[in-house]
């Protein structure tokens, strides 16, 4: 399957406020970033989003610090993003569901969430947000499996996002590539939703059984990412097999949950 | 005679740790260190512990009536249900805690960058002022 062509339209001048541009509403967009520990990544990542999306607002990007042991605060404070810093690491589900709560208290139509270790393209922000903006979802996901391109990733990795994938894809009833990407675009409905109801540790693939069963509509658009820049991945080789069963879990659990 | 003299030593025994175990509930309580729902579950098998002690026959006819051979063992299953009912309600309040704590900490954070952006607003504000 061939990645579809970007939008330049879409993509460019005013991406965070679109004014009648093909007939697009004016849109309010923030841009989530959960980080821990990543004083050497941001830079590069907001530098990838200047460069992509013209005359960028830093005070719509909200980089949210998972209690930190390096600078990433201060990092991110002098790159002019709005910050929200943590006392303690509270994990990655607390993180993403406080750039929620932001986002549903100043009233953000659009959630853009992208991780903090540049693995994430800032070029194809529009083609992940072109279908929630013209409002035929409420939620999409980038998928990498989707582009034929291979993915250096580890193997074990590999086999669990794989995996999940297809559990999710079974739980949900809708084939998800990449469940646990968290290259994901939300419109205002799914985002007060997820400002209440957000799941804790590996979120992403629970996420989508809770969206579901609450009558979201989803879809996966391709997408290409990037090696992570510098730094370790959060998710270490010992804590795959924990991953691995509580990621089932929870996302088993969650087609009961209310 | 031997026989009943034993019996007699482990039922004072048993009661005088229950209201051991009791006097400390109360105590704590006293103190506030321990709120009284999560009290209860524990005062119930100390005081369940007593009346097995002072009227065993009880202990027999319940055993019995429900078809356990040895009455003893019923004592042991009885406490391993009190005991992992204890640890369920304790596992609950602890997931409680833990949702709540993280709410408040997103709500903290939350007002500390607004405090931070609105002292920076007036800062700017008083750049241009003066």
């Amino acid at each position: 399957m061939s990645p579809t062509p970007v939008k330049k339209q879409v993509l460019l001048n005013e991406l965070f406020y679109f004014k009648e541009m093909n007939a697009l509403p004016e849109v309010k967009m923030l841009i989530i970033i959960p980080a821990y520990n990543e004083e050497e990544n941001l830079p590069g990542v907001i530098e990838d989003l200047k460069d992509h999306l013209d005359e960028i607002d830093m005070n719509h990007i909200v980089i949210i610090d998972d209690g930190s042991i390096d600078q990433t605060t201060e990092v991110a404070k002098s790159l002019g993003a709005t910050v929200i810093t943590f006392p303690y690491n509270l994990g990655i589900g607390g993180a993403v569901q406080t750039g929620f709560l932001y986002a549903a208290q100043n009233d953000y139509e659009i959630v853009l969430r992208c991780d903090g270790d540049g693995q994430h393209r800032a070029d194809q922000i529009s083609r992940l947000i072109e279908p929630v903006l013209t409002g035929r979802v409420d939620v999409v996901i980038g998928s990498r499996f989707l582009v034929e391109k291979s993915y250096d990733t580890p193997f074990l990795r590999n086999i669990g996002i794989k995996l999940f994938s297809v559990i999710n894809s079974v739980i949900i009833g809708q084939k998800i590539t990449d469940s646990t990407s968290g290259f994901r675009a939300y419109n205002r409905k799914a985002i007060k939703f997820l400002a209440k109801h957000y799941p804790q540790d590996y979120p992403e693939p629970e996420a989508l059984v809770i969206l579901k069963k609450n009558g979201f509509r989803l879809a996966e658009v391709p997408v290409e990412m990037r090696q992570r820049m510098r730094g370790k991945s959060s998710i270490t080789f010992f804590s795959a097999l924990y991953y691995m069963i509580k990621v089932c879990f929870a996302v088993f659990m969650g087609m009961f949950k209310y | 005679m031997e026989y009943s003299v034993n019996i007699f030593r482990i039922q004072v025994i048993a009661i005088v740790a229950s209201l051991i175990l009791i006097a400390a509930i109360v105590s704590l309580i006293r103190k506030h260190r321990l709120r009284e729902e999560y009290s209860l579950l524990l005062l119930g098998g100390g005081v369940a512990v007593i009346i097995f002690s002072v009227w065993r026959q009880l202990l027999d006819k319940i055993a019995h009536a429900i078809g356990i051979a040895y009455p003893p063992s019923m004592l042991f299953i009885v406490m391993l249900l009190v005991g992992v009912l204890i640890f369920l309600h304790l596992s609950v309040t602890v997931s409680e805690l833990k949702e709540q704590n993280k709410r408040l900490t997103q709500e903290v954070s939350l007002l500390k960058q607004r405090i931070e952006q609105h002292l920076k607003q007036a800062l700017l504000q008083q750049e241009a002022g003066g």
